[in-house]
C-alpha cells in the first residue's frame, strides 16, 4: 500500500483496526449498545483528506493545575493521590507530540461531579474530577490525581463499574480520535464488566489495565501507574514512498 | 514490542466533564471566516426514535476554498486562519446540539475526483463502545451527484447524509442521525 492520489493531492492511508482489538458494537450484556449502534453494516470509506486530517485543538492556555487534580481546590481532595503517566503512540511505535488529552472521573468515593450521577456517596467539594494535558515531544504525559472509586449502575442486578479513568486522545487525524478507559491492575470487577468485556480480545483488554510503577511511584507521597495508549498510525511515511 | 491501537470505550454515562461543558466548541468558523453562513442543527436519535440526551457530537470540516486547516493537506492553498474547522458540542434533553459554521469547499477525493462539500462526523454517547463515523452533505447541491463517497452508497439510503435546509432560519440546516431503526443513517468503516 502506501500512499494514493486524490485529485493531485497525495494522502496516506492509515492502518484499519486488527479484528478482536475493538470492543464489538452491539454487545448485548450492555444493554444500551442495542438501541445505539447500526443494525445494518457499515459503508467501506476509503481514506481521502477529511479522514486523515484532524483537528489541531486544546493547545491554547493550558493552565498549571490542568494536569493536578489534586490542585484545582482551596483543599486537597481525599483519596489515594496516584501519578498517571505513560506514552501515546502510533502503531508504527513513533510518538505522538503535542496532542492534547482530556481526563475525566469519579472522586474516590465513586461518584462524579454529574447532574445525572445519583450514587448516594459523597461529593468531594475540593475534586471536580476533569484534567488536560498535551503530550511532549516523545509523547510523554503526566497526571497527577487521586485514585477513583467503582460506582454502581443500572445495567443489570448488582452492576458496578470497575475503578477507571476515562482518556479522551485527539492524536494527528480526525480517524486516530480515541476515547477509552483505564482500569487498574488486579480489580475484582473486571469479570462482571459488560463494558471491559465487550473487548473480545482477551490481549486488547489488558491493553487498558495501566501497570503498577514503582519508578514512578513517589516516596511518601504517591504510588505510580503507567498507561500507554496506541494510536492508529499512517501505511507508511512520506519518507518510504 | 507489538503496537497495537487501544481499545476504545464508552464516554458514558457520566460524560460532560470538562469535554462538552467548559470545552465544547460551538463555532467551527469565527466571523472573520470566508463563506456562506451555516447554522447547523444536529439531533441524534436512538432507535425507538427517542432523542439521545447524552451524546457528543465532533464535526471536522475544511474551509469555503476546500483546504483543511492542517500540515497533511499538501494542497498548495492558504488556510483561512479564522476558520478552526473543528466543533463538538453535548446533545441536550431533545438530543440536539447547534454549531456555527461556514460551508466548506470541495477537497480532493478518491478516483481523482473532487469530493462534494461535506463535514465529516462522529458520534459519541453512553451505549456506543466506538465512535460511529459519518458525513454531512448538502441537500440541493449538484456536486452530490458526482461525489465518489456518497455514490458509493446504495441509493436509497443516501438521503439519510443530507442536511436540509431550515424553512425558519436563513442559513440554518437540520441533520438528524438515527443511531438505528427504519431510518437509520449511514455511518462509515473507516
Ligand atoms: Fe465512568
Amino acid at each position: 500500500m502506501g500512499q494514493v492520489t486524490n485529485e493531485g493531492s497525495i494522502v496516506t492511508p492509515y492502518r484499519r483496526y486488527p479484528p478482536g482489538s475493538q470492543p464489538s458494537r452491539v454487545y448485548e450484556p450492555y444493554r444500551s449498545t442495542v438501541r445505539r449502534n447500526p443494525a445494518k453494516p457499515l459503508i467501506f470509506l476509503p481514506h481521502t483528506l477529511s479522514e486523515v486530517t484532524g483537528p489541531v485543538y486544546g493547545h491554547d492556555a493550558m493552565s498549571e493545575t490542568d494536569n493536578d487534580l489534586t490542585r484545582q481546590h482551596a483543599g486537597e481532595p481525599q483519596g489515594e493521590r496516584i501519578i498517571v503517566t505513560g506514552r501515546v503512540l502510533d502503531d508504527n511505535g513513533r510518538p505522538v507530540p503535542n496532542t492534547l488529552i482530556e481526563i475525566w472521573q469519579a472522586n474516590a468515593a465513586g461518584r462524579y461531579l454529574h447532574q445525572r450521577d445519583q450514587h448516594p456517596a459523597p461529593l468531594d467539594p475540593n475534586f471536580s474530577g476533569a484534567g488536560r494535558t498535551l503530550t511532549d515531544g516523545n509523547g510523554n504525559y503526566r497526571f497527577v490525581t487521586i485514585k477513583p472509586g467503582p460506582y454502581p449502575w443500572f445495567n443489570h442486578y448488582n452492576a458496578w463499574r470497575p475503578a477507571h479513568i476515562h482518556f479522551s486522545v485527539f492524536g494527528r487525524a480526525f480517524l486516530t480520535r480515541l476515547i477509552t478507559q483505564m482500569y487498574f491492575p488486579g480489580d475484582p470487577l473486571f469479570a462482571y464488566d459488560p463494558i471491559y468485556q465487550s473487548v473480545p480480545d482477551e490481549k486488547a483488554r489488558q491493553r487498558m489495565i495501566s501497570k503498577f510503577d514503582l519508578e514512578t511511584t513517589q516516596p511518601q507521597w504517591a504510588l505510580g501507574f503507567r498507561f500507554d495508549i496506541v494510536l492508529r498510525g499512517p501505511e507508511a511515511t512520506p519518507f518510504e514512498a | 514490542m507489538e503496537y497495537v491501537p487501544t481499545p476504545s470505550q464508552t464516554v458514558g454515562p457520566y460524560l460532560r466533564i470538562g469535554l462538552t461543558e467548559k470545552r465544547s466548541v460551538k463555532c467551527l468558523a469565527g466571523p472573520e471566516a470566508k463563506g456562506e453562513r451555516v447554522w447547523l442543527k444536529c439531533r441524534v436519535l436512538d432507535g425507538d426514535g427517542a432523542p439521545v440526551n447524552d451524546a457528543m457530537v465532533e464535526i471536522w470540516q475544511a474551509d469555503s476554498e476546500g483546504k483543511y486547516n492542517h500540515p497533511d493537506d499538501r494542497q498548495a492553498k492558504t488556510p483561512d486562519s479564522a476558520c478552526l474547522g473543528f466543533g463538538r458540542m453535548g446533545t441536550g434533553e431533545d438530543g440536539s446540539c447547534e454549531f456555527e459554521t461556514v460551508k466548506p469547499g470541495r477537497v480532493p477525493g478518491p478516483g481523482n475526483r473532487l469530493q462534494a462539500p461535506h463535514l465529516n462526523v462522529g458520534v459519541y454517547a453512553r451505549g456506543i463502545l466506538l465512535q460511529l463515523y459519518t458525513r454531512i452533505y448538502f441537500d440541493g447541491e449538484p456536486a452530490n451527484e458526482e461525489d465518489p463517497i456518497l455514490i458509493s452508497v446504495p441509493a436509497e439510503r443516501r438521503e439519510t447524509l443530507l442536511a436540509h435546509r431550515d424553512a425558519d432560519r436563513a442559513g440554518g440546516w437540520r441533520f438528524d442521525i438515527h443511531l438505528c431503526g427504519e431510518q437509520e443513517t449511514v455511518f462509515f468503516d473507516v
